[in-house]
């Protein structure tokens, strides 16, 4: 057991920071949720890739190095440190790259791929409905089998990303006669610009359009943007749930650097020892949430599979994000409930952490169940 | 970056799960509360046998060690099975020796390796006498952990001037009080001036007590006799006894070391041993003066606190596997208790707080880093007693019982979560130091 980083590890690491110093924007950018800022946040991403940073995990051939699990953890810890901006492409290369990866064709990444890794095509997530949430399984939007492809229709909403995005990936019900809800499900790409899908943008709490709802109407799908086989699309969105990238949706190098800015705000502003120990409980929060990816970064390396410990994980990161946010408003007083400020926008997106990605209460039953071995009931 | 237990680590967890189920724990912790310590004692024995205590203890005093990472590695299961005794205050003695000149060392060290001897200490103090520890040495994770020697301070034991960073205790403001049962407030010299952001402690009201003459001590101080029938006062007694600190378990101790501000000494006795909320755990206040043994240490009591942290680490893994087994069992309206999800969510909320944990002891553990052992022993003990709390609530009267076995790990999670640093202590060590490296 030991927490050393080899030459080469460190190597890298001194390469991602030196390159890191001399592009990362000395003023932050836009926000992601607006016009301007997603623009220039894709922009960024087409900056990081010029230079085959933007995903440093991936085989070269698509625009990564090759980078191991262990240089992607380092990545993502200077990346944050840095100040870096965030990350438009993410969903994207976070879920459906993962699944192409284990269930694409060779010209199906070799299509979709690069254009991912520059920002040049941006994808957003097309998996709730209005009566589908938490019961994802329960989806009724269709994909109907007609020549050569597929014909989609049905609302999708909570789309993150989709009022500006290119693309979408997603669950349709090709065969509305399956004996279980989770059956008969297909896993589809379709553009948010192509015939029959209007989009919709939703306002979040701070009235930026960080989501959207789909209507899709009779949206053509040609055969080629099919993932995996048509009827095995639950398999295949669950298979990458809690694979090593499921686990690393949100990498301990974010929330380090959260916390040292939350530690600064602190020395600056000062506050009472209550404040005191709220910024201390952030700290090791995310000291224990990169020692706890350390450990599962070393048994993934091992060969062992990461399974439902992800929901630990989830419900981890999300409870700790949203806790410093609260505790750096609440040290910035009156002054905390000003919107616009870098603090307030991190603060309404930790709000969301705890619903997207499946709640924390459905993390909680699969830890349960799961992981605890107690039996199931009615939810 | 290899964050794993290796082969030989696990084995020795589960060699030493299998030698404390085997052993039947539960029964011998019994007897120890009771103050009955033959079981307990041959228990001790052999754990020594299977190394735990001298992975605290050099090699060159016939130790195994240091070995921290294996020592948290068993001192999980140590407190997985609620094993009592001084067993943190056996490996802090232990550290504190390792920093003793070598005839000390030589002399005292071997017994504890192989448990011939039972140490105890008094913590250092009151919260504000807790010297804040700099930062480390480089400010970066070394590469290989500091070995004991080297974490210890540099002065040679000596009289109570080598020590300049530690107020001398200002005995002349205290008074010498007979120990009473409507004192809850241990008698604690006001903190440094060093540590000014400390809030007011129980220190600050000591001067408002009038001093009771020495001559009103009691010749038998009241005890709360209903915790602990039965049991008269071990040991010498000294007038003027200080009330605290406490050792534990100084009356089953065989070694008995008083951490004071100039030094550590060879306590010649102790005082009437008082309950703890924990059964298995007797507080005792050990008699002041004696041989200087070792000079005050930084890595004594970091390592103190990382033996803890494991230990509460066993404590709460344990309370989990209970009570999710007697949630699957128990059934009200005809199917398990554990079926509902209000009772899921709380055990899951435990399981997420242990495995949490888990990561900071054994990163601490690699580190030796203060902040990292601050960071780990106030998360596990948190971890643990918040388990406590859940494992109280599903098992229902029957967890409230004395009687049930239960009773062993939720009393000593209520115990650890203010033994050796309490969780404010750890904070603000955290906050103070602990952000650069991370």
């Amino acid at each position: 057991m030991d927490l050393a980083f080899s030459p080469a590890d460190e190597a890298f690491r001194t390469e991602v920071r030196a390159w890191l110093h001399a592009h990362v924007p000395r003023e932050p950018l836009p926000s992601l949720e607006t016009e301007e800022g997603f623009a220039a946040h894709r922009a960024w991403e087409a900056e990081l890739a010029a230079d085959r940073w933007s995903v440093v995990d991936w085989p070269s051939e698509y625009g990564g190095r090759d980078a191991g699990l262990v240089h992607w953890l380092l990545f993502e810890e200077e990346y944050y440190a840095a100040g870096a901006p965030g990350r438009v492409g993410q969903n994207g290369i976070h879920l459906l790259a993962p699944t192409l990866f284990a269930h694409g064709t060779e010209e199906q990444r070799a299509r979709v791929l690069p254009p991912m890794a520059c920002g040049e095509v941006v994808w957003a997530q097309a998996w709730s409905e209005p009566e589908a949430g938490s019961d994802l399984a329960s989806l009724r939007a269709r994909a109907v089998r007609v020549d050569g492809g597929w014909r989609l229709s049905g609302q999708k909403t909570w789309s993150s990303r989709a009022a500006f995005a290119d693309r979408a990936f997603g669950l349709f019900r090709s065969d509305p006669d399956a004996p279980k809800p989770h059956q008969g499900l297909t896993y589809l790409m379709f553009g948010l610009r192509d015939p029959g899908v209007t989009v919709r943008p939703i306002a979040r709490l701070d009235g930026r359009p960080a989501f959207a709802e789909l209507f899709l109407d009779e949206v053509f799908v040609p055969d080629e943007d099919v993932i995996g086989a048509p009827g095995q699309g639950w398999r295949i969105a669950m298979s990458t749930a809690g694979n090593e990238r499921g686990l690393m949706l949100r990498s301990p190098g974010r929330f380090l650097a959260s916390a040292r800015r939350l530690a600064g705000l602190w020395r600056e502003r000062g506050g009472p020892v209550t404040a005191r120990d709220r910024v201390a409980d952030a700290l090791i929060g995310a000291r224990a949430y990169q020692l706890f990816t350390y450990a599962a970064a070393s048994r993934f390396l091992d060969g062992e599979a990461v399974g439902p410990e992800s929901s630990l994980n989830k419900v981890f990161w999300s409870e700790l994000d949203l806790a410093l946010h609260e505790t750096a408003l609440d040290l910035l007083g009156p002054e905390g409930e000003l919107a616009g400020t870098d603090w307030a926008d991190r603060y309404v997106f930790a709000l969301a952490g705890p619903l997207y990605a499946g709640t924390n209460e459905i993390q909680r039953d699969i830890i349960a169940e799961r992981l605890l071995g107690l039996p199931k009931g009615r939810r | 970056m290899r964050f794993l237990l290796d082969a030989e680590q696990r084995a020795f967890a589960a060699s030493l799960d299998a030698l404390l189920t085997a052993a039947d724990t539960p029964a011998v912790v019994r007897e120890w509360s009771r103050g009955d310590h033959a079981s307990g004692r041959a228990l001790w024995s052999r754990l020594a046998e299977a190394g735990v205590f001298a992975l605290a203890v050099p090699e060159a005093y016939e130790g195994l060690g240091p070995r921290p990472v294996d020592l948290a590695v068993a001192f999980v299961e140590l407190g997985r099975h609620a094993v009592p005794g001084p067993l943190v205050e056996t490996v802090t003695a232990a550290v504190l020796l390792t920093g003793s000149d070598p005839s000390t060392a030589k002399r005292l060290l071997p017994g504890l390796a192989s448990g011939e001897t039972v140490a105890t200490v008094t913590p250092p103090g009151p919260a504000g006498s807790v010297p804040e520890q700099p930062p480390g040495p480089t400010g970066t994770v070394p590469e290989q952990p500091p070995g004991l020697a080297e974490t210890l301070p540099e002065q040679p034991p000596g009289p109570a001037g080598t020590v300049p960073e530690q107020p001398p205790r200002p005995t002349g403001t205290l008074p010498e009080q007979p120990p009473g049962p409507t004192e809850t407030v241990p008698e604690q010299p006001p903190g440094p001036a060093t540590v000014p952001e400390q809030p007011p402690g129980p220190a600050g009201t000591l001067p408002e007590q009038p001093p009771g003459p020495a001559t009103t001590l009691p010749e038998q101080p009241p005890e709360p006799t209903e915790a602990v029938p039965a049991q008269p006062p071990v040991g010498t007694r000294a007038p003027g006894l200080p009330q605290g600190p406490y050792a534990l378990d100084g009356d089953a101790a065989t070694l008995r070391l008083s951490w004071e501000p100039d030094g550590v000494r060879l306590s010649p006795g102790h005082g009437p041993a008082r309950a703890s909320l924990d059964p298995a755990r007797r507080l005792t206040p050990l008699t002041p003066g004696g041989e200087l043994l070792a000079a005050p240490s930084h890595a004594a009591l970091s390592w103190a606190r990382l033996a803890t942290a494991a230990q509460a680490l066993g404590v709460g893994l344990a309370l989990l596997d209970r009570t999710a087994d007697h949630v699957k069992r128990r059934h009200q309206f005809g199917v398990p208790v554990g079926s509902f999800q209000a009772v899921k969510h709380r055990l899951a909320d435990a399981k997420i707080a242990l495995e949490f944990a888990r990561p900071l002891v054994f990163g601490a553990a690699l580190t030796l880093d203060p902040a990292d052992i601050a960071a780990a022993k106030v998360t596990a003990c948190e971890a643990a007693y918040t388990t406590a709390l859940t494992a109280l609530r599903l098992h229902g009267a029957i967890g409230y019982t004395a009687e049930f076995d239960l009773s062993l790990w939720l009393t000593k999670a209520r115990a650890l979560r203010t033994a050796w640093g309490t969780p404010e202590e750890c904070r603000a060590l955290v906050v103070s130091a602990g952000d650069l490296r991370w």
